[in-house]
């Protein structure tokens, strides 16, 4: 059952009331920001700590659990975090047949124009300067809507 | 002047006074802009966890740079981490603290990255003063029955 799982990356919150979000960062400050900016606009969060544990949630983790499948609208995630990169997550994601559908959205604190565009060829949706601010996530909402300004 | 009146002007000039002096800049308002109804107590929330994880990384930090051989890479990680952290909360001037901080770690320069911790702990000493005065003011305005002013 795909309630709820957009299949297409544009509308995912059009379609859905209360979007669910997968935030991923090894920072608790920072996991504990990204929570509430979602929160503030209607979405519901579930937060992971590292790459590995976000895999496990979204059901491509080392136990390949596909009848638990969540339904995650959209996958948020810092890009430096020991272990797994972000980058490295966003590439497990658009490798897995289930799950490349869902928007990843990649966030640093550092401006350098290589990292974003490889993480933008890899196919994330978008990519974000921490701190990030409402106006941001209201500026995603707006790019995953298609709309125009 | 009634109490809250009064209150509210002092809260005023000193966030008047954070934002000159470079303590708080506008990522601060922004945070208070998350505080809501369903979590009225998030700044103060997000601020305690900044002193907290704070407290950990200077003493990471530290002992790294007492050690015979210097790993300026785990130094410039927490570096790293605490200006992001800063960033957060909006406090500035320990955020340019870091990127200079930075840049010794880079160049392996011990003396310039000692230099740097003690300022660092220094700023964050006096931004903790600074909040907790904040703080206490932003209570006594409620207490008095009044609202806290929005900060632009």
């Amino acid at each position: 059952m795909e309630s709820g799982f957009a299949s297409s990356s544009k509308g995912f919150m059009e379609n859905v009331d209360q979007p669910h979000v997968l935030a991923v960062d090894d920072s608790d400050i920072d996991r504990k920001l990204i929570e509430k900016l979602l929160k503030n606009f209607s979405c519901k969060v579930t937060t992971a700590e590292n790459g590995p544990m976000a895999l496990e949630f979204l059901g491509l983790g080392d136990h390949q659990n596909h009848s638990n499948i969540s339904k995650v609208n959209l996958v948020i995630t810092d890009y430096c975090m020991p272990g797994m990169t972000g980058y490295e997550l966003l590439k497990k994601i658009k490798e897995s047949s289930v799950m490349k559908e869902v928007p990843v959205v990649i966030m640093s604190s550092e401006n350098i124009p290589n990292r974003i565009n490889k993480c933008l060829e890899e196919g994330a949706q978008m990519f974000m300067l921490k701190p990030i601010k409402q106006s941001d996530i209201k500026q995603l909402r707006c790019h995953l809507m298609n709309c125009r300004s | 002047m009634d109490a809250v009146a009064q209150w509210r002007k002092q809260w005023f000039d000193y966030t008047q006074y954070l934002r000159l002096e470079g303590f708080l800049d506008d990522q601060f308002a922004q945070l208070k802009k998350l505080q809501d109804e369903n979590s009225p107590d998030f700044v103060v929330e997000v601020v305690s966890l900044f002193f907290q994880d704070s407290e950990k990384l200077l003493n990471n930090m530290a002992r790294a740079l007492e050690q015979n051989v210097v790993d300026f890479k785990q130094v410039d990680a927490c570096v790293h981490q605490f200006k992001g952290s800063s960033a957060w909360i909006g406090a500035m001037r320990l955020k340019n603290v870091c990127i200079n901080f930075r840049n010794y770690c880079e160049a392996q320069n011990l003396e310039g990255c000692l230099g740097c911790l003690q300022q660092v702990q220094q700023e964050c000493s006096a931004l903790k003063n600074n909040l907790e005065n904040l703080f206490r003011l932003e209570q006594q305005i409620v207490a008095a029955g009044g609202s806290i002013p929005v900060m632009e």
